[in-house]
């Protein structure tokens, strides 16, 4: 077993990233995500490792720095939260147009605008439905325990190789404020630069004699070469949507009612079930781990088996589109949300169980 | 077994490191646990609140709005969490500062005078630690070598020769309590 210890979300990510074996972090302050890179430079894992952190000028300078990074196949991460996450939208359209992997961590807050540092879930759209330009997709994993955003940062990085893709760990201000026990895998060597090369032959790193220049680049003038960079896209996101599903499906077996939840609504949506059970009401949970790919096949299994649905989201009714689009028109299917960096309380959960499914 | 804990009261205080300190005594003993702080603007206004949860189970929500212990060390917190208290649950309040007493007549209610006490002792620091000793009289969640290894974890090393003050101030603490209000 791994290392034990106690610690913030933020931490978790942030640990993790240096035993993942990544080579850099770009990223610039913001609550409540701020504990990422205070931790890389209090740990300096400069000396550990020889992983570089740095505190670019802005939000937008460390995403064009994860471009140039992940170009010569570098292991790179950034972390914001959602403003900052705003403002890298235009290069993770670039990166996912140049098929560039990275790690961009959203660890979201309360909008729109600047609204409040409060923890919110408002960000999904922007997360799954491409918050940039163009048809693009990300990997969104959506831990629910510091135990995940550490494990979730080593699988982003194995995933975002394995599709040569952005991914996207969309998590809030509780998750990464708060301390629970994690487990820490075990140092990852960073890849020697013989690796690099044999793992990344698409990398711009020096062109030696035997091979042509590798190009780094979203555009293409040529529509006929355009439409066959979405091809190829699409296909490859094809693939995810078959191979990376992810979920949890809690107390279901029985269930006559379902929550669906992700993230922190997730863990506030056990809870619920805890009460809702002792009042005799026979409702289980399924947790969506993959945003996109969405378990669509999988949700649509289960909520197809209840007498209806409540989506929890911290936000006005994002991912209940999806959960729509995926069981269809035979189940009632309600939303309940609180919004701004309000947390819902799990026996406000249950009302609105009560009210809008049961009693509705 | 579940609890779930409030600590309330302004910055400064040592709510948070109090928390932490019991998160990681719980941890040293193989509970589940979940710290959750305050980090909003109520914080920036001074006050400081922290939901500790120590189970046997895996924790569920890491917020809540019922808990079955608060610990209460100012005004402002006694406001809003004292209606948050469960029936039977408990509640501790350092009374120095505190304008209006509780009122509660279906918890029981205990007043630990700790601030006078690390006053009276010079020192202010290991006011916290008296307060977590008399929480830990009531309720012995941890055994004392797990507080001391959670001691360790949580403070830094150049800090560790303090530790046997700090598990002084808990002995004080379990000496200091006083009840208020108690259930039949």
């Amino acid at each position: 077993m791994g290392e034990l210890r106690l610690m913030k979300g933020n931490e978790a990510v942030a640990e993790a990233a240096i035993r993942a074996g990544c080579d850099g972090y770009f990223g610039y302050p913001i609550t409540p995500q701020s504990e990422v890179m205070e931790y890389l430079m209090a740990e300096k894992p400069f000396e550990r490792t020889g992983m570089v952190v740095l505190q670019a000028e802005s939000e937008v300078a460390a995403i064009n720095m994860l471009y140039g990074g992940a170009g010569t196949g570098k292991m790179v991460m950034t972390s914001s939260s959602s403003p900052g996450v705003s403002l890298m939208q235009e290069g993770i359209s670039y990166m996912a147009g140049a098929e560039l992997p990275a790690v961009i961590v959203n660890i979201v807050r309360g909008g729109p605008g600047l609204g409040t540092i409060q923890p919110s879930q408002a960000d999904y759209f922007q997360a799954v439905k491409g918050g940039g330009h163009g048809d693009y997709k990300m990997l969104v994993l959506a831990p629910a325990s510091v135990q995940e955003m550490c494990d979730h940062v080593k699988l982003g990085f194995e995933k975002a190789y394995q599709y040569r893709t952005p991914v996207m760990i969309l998590s809030d201000g509780a998750i990464g404020q708060m301390m629970e026990k994690v487990v820490l895998f075990d140092q990852v060597p960073r890849r020697t630069d013989a690796e690099l090369i044999e793992q990344c032959p698409w990398a711009s790193n020096g062109r030696p004699k035997t091979r042509n220049h590798n190009i780094i680049t979203s555009l293409d003038l040529d529509p006929a070469g355009q439409e066959r960079v979405n091809l190829k896209l699409q296909a490859k996101y094809k693939v995810m949507e078959q191979n990376e599903v992810l979920y949890e499906e809690i107390q279901c077996e029985d269930a006559e009612y379902l929550f669906v939840a992700f993230g922190l609504s997730a863990r506030i949506c056990q809870k619920a079930i805890d009460m809702a059970r002792a009042k005799g009401i026979k409702v289980g949970l399924f947790r969506p781990i993959t945003l996109y790919p969405f378990p669509s096949i999988e949700v649509s299994n289960v909520g197809n088996r209840v007498k209806g649905i409540l989506v929890v989201e911290m936000n006005a009714g994002q991912m209940i589109e999806d959960v729509k689009l995926s069981v269809g028109c035979k189940v009632k299917i309600e939303h309940f949300g609180r919004f701004g960096g309000i947390i819902p309380a799990p026996d406000e959960v249950v009302r609105a169980l009560e009210q809008k499914i049961i009693g509705g | 077994m579940t609890e779930e804990i409030i600590i309330a009261g302004f910055g400064g205080q040592g709510v948070l490191s109090m928390g932490k300190i019991l998160a990681y005594s719980g941890v040293m003993q193989n509970k589940e646990v979940s710290w959750m702080p305050s980090y909003g603007p109520e914080m920036r206004g001074g006050t400081a609140n922290v939901t500790v949860i120590i189970s046997d189970e895996r924790i569920s929500s890491p917020i809540l709005n019922a808990y079955d212990t608060a610990i209460i060390l100012n005004q402002q917190s006694m406001d809003k969490f004292e209606k948050t208290v469960k029936p039977g649950g408990l509640l501790i309040y350092d009374p120095n500062g505190l304008t209006r007493l509780p009122e509660r007549k279906d918890i029981n209610i205990y007043s630990i005078e700790a601030a006078d006490e690390a006053g009276k002792r010079g020192l202010s620091k290991i006011f916290n630690m008296i307060v977590l000793g008399g929480f830990l009289k009531l309720k012995p969640l941890v055994a004392p070598e797990f507080i001391h290894k959670g001691l360790e974890k949580s403070l830094p090393a150049r800090h560790h020769a303090l530790i046997p003050e700090n598990e002084k101030a808990i002995e004080i603490g379990k000496e200091l309590l006083k009840p208020v209000h108690i259930l039949n």
